[in-house]
């Protein structure tokens, strides 16, 4: 194959060539694959997404269950765009090219955050998110939303389910964070995870109260309602939970569309 | 010139690319935690090897000297780049729980040491089949250690409980060191003293002697 005195593999010629031909090669194989396998991937993406909802929701365990079920079960939410400032419904945004996370980066979508507002952390807060209704016979009857804030180590990223009285968790359930592994990583705990339903959220003068505490209070005070056990060992991750949850049940969070559903009911 | 058979089997026990060169450590910690993680990890860097040798061995009398190892990462990167997109489409949950892990094969130095070692040296055939001994003794070993750390660590096999655990009701209460990286060091550890034991002549020799402690001998 090769001409032993005519070809010298060291010659500036032929370094160039094949510098040029593998990098040429190389990036078609890269780029062809990425580009045959992305229907494929957004798919699993999106039923990652319909898993993480279904388990915040109490709707699907932690055990993998087949995409077609997963679909179906999915089936009876309806997603929605809401406003998260005025907290009304936007039809305007098509749902299905819609990503909330990264709209939170993109300044025309988002407002920055700064000081005491930013109680979770996020720096950035995008102007609209997705919600997911279940609607039964007697109206509402589950409200999924998207949270995330500011743990120790990262972001955690995750749902909460609400039940139709719009003051009570029904779930909680994180699918992305970078929390210490059997410390903060407990949040992943399904028994830590159940400590969360039936939790109240607002206190009667419509402020969200929710706490991680060291030590419960007695069982018939008032703060009661609102305390969940913190986590052993993770008290910044802890904090971390209870800022996020009162930052997306503020004012600046989903405040306002929960005002405004329950004006409905 | 080695025989095909011994240029196979050599890597596996005699010259195992983590008991006897201790490479490729850093991926045995991370992804031994579970069985499943460590199958679809070996797999991958049996790929991700057998290929690269096979295309750098059919390249090295173009490859320039001067820039060998870029052309090697490059086909590596590509390769690696390639198995990642993979997993995501046909086993996205187990590529999330490996998060960067996969795209660290690049990284691994046994894809890049038999490149450089062997390949260049040899033909496609050989080469491919030197890439898969050696990415089947890294995977051996990586099998053995998950075994240990899964059930011991978790109680379950491939994600099936085997040993009953407490908070199951069970008996068996988990050790969570095993699930920590450290963990994995000093089951490494183990292997290479039993595989030194078996096989004495894979003991390195010493590279110094420690002398004798001079000023003690004379208190004594």
């Amino acid at each position: 194959m090769v001409d032993s005195k005519a070809f010298n593999k060291d010659s500036i010629s032929n370094i160039l060539i094949v510098a040029v031909s593998v990098c040429l090669v190389c990036s078609v194989l890269v780029a062809g694959t990425a580009v045959a396998l992305k229907p494929a991937q957004l798919a699993n993406k999106q039923l990652d997404i319909r898993k993480n909802i279904l388990r915040a929701a109490g709707l699907m365990g932690e055990d993998s269950l087949p995409g077609e079920q997963v679909d179906e079960l999915f089936g009876q939410f309806s997603v929605k765009i809401i406003d998260l400032k005025s907290g009304e419904y936007n039809d305007e945004i098509d749902i299905d090219s819609f990503d909330q996370l990264k709209s939170s980066k993109d300044p025309g979508l988002s407002n920055a955050l700064s000081g005491d507002d930013d109680l979770a952390t996020l720096r950035r807060l995008e102007r609209y998110s997705l919600v997911y209704l279940v609607e039964g016979e007697h109206g509402l009857e589950k409200l999924v939303l998207p949270i995330r804030g500011y743990g120790l180590w990262g972001t955690l990223y995750g749902y909460v389910a609400i039940e139709g009285d719009l003051n009570t968790i029904a779930g909680l359930a994180f699918y992305q964070h970078k929390e210490t592994p059997g410390l903060g990583g407990e949040v992943d705990n399904p028994d830590w995870k159940a400590l969360w339903a039936g939790v109240k959220i607002f206190t009667p003068d419509g402020s969200p109260a929710i706490s991680l505490v060291k030590t419960r209070s007695a069982a018939e005070s008032t703060a009661a309602a609102y305390e969940v056990d913190a986590l052993s060992g993770a008290t910044l991750t802890s904090r971390g939970v209870q800022n996020l949850m009162r930052f997306w049940m503020g004012d600046m969070g989903f405040g306002p569309f929960l005002k405004n559903l329950s004006k409905e009911a | 010139m080695s025989t095909a058979k011994d240029v196979f089997l050599e890597p596996i026990f005699n010259n195992n690319p983590i008991t006897l060169q201790v490479l490729g450590i850093c991926s045995a910690l991370a992804v031994t935690i579970k069985l499943s993680t460590t199958l679809v990890m070996c797999i991958s860097v049996i790929a991700v090897t057998v290929a690269s040798n096979f295309l750098i061995s059919l390249l090295r009398d173009y490859i320039p000297t001067n820039i060998r190892i870029i052309v090697q990462m490059t086909i590596i990167a590509s390769l690696v780049i390639v198995v990642d997109q993979v997993l995501q489409a046909v086993a996205y949950d187990l590529s999330k729980s490996m998060s960067v892990f996969v795209g660290l094969i690049i990284t691994n130095c046994i894809v890049l040491g038999r490149a450089e070692a062997f390949a260049m040296q040899n033909g496609p055939g050989l080469s491919a089949l030197d890439g898969l001994g050696n990415t089947l003794g890294y995977g051996l070993l990586l099998v053995l250690v998950a075994l240990i750390r899964e059930p011991l660590g978790a109680g379950t096999l491939l994600g099936y409980p085997v040993l009953h655990t407490v908070s199951d009701g069970g008996w068996y209460y988990t050790n969570g060191m095993l699930l920590l990286s450290p963990s994995a060091f000093f089951i490494i550890g183990l292997f290479i003293w039993a595989m030194r034991t078996w096989k004495p002549e894979q003991v390195e020799d010493p590279e110094y002697q420690i002398s004798s402690d001079a000023q003690l001998m004379e208190t004594v």
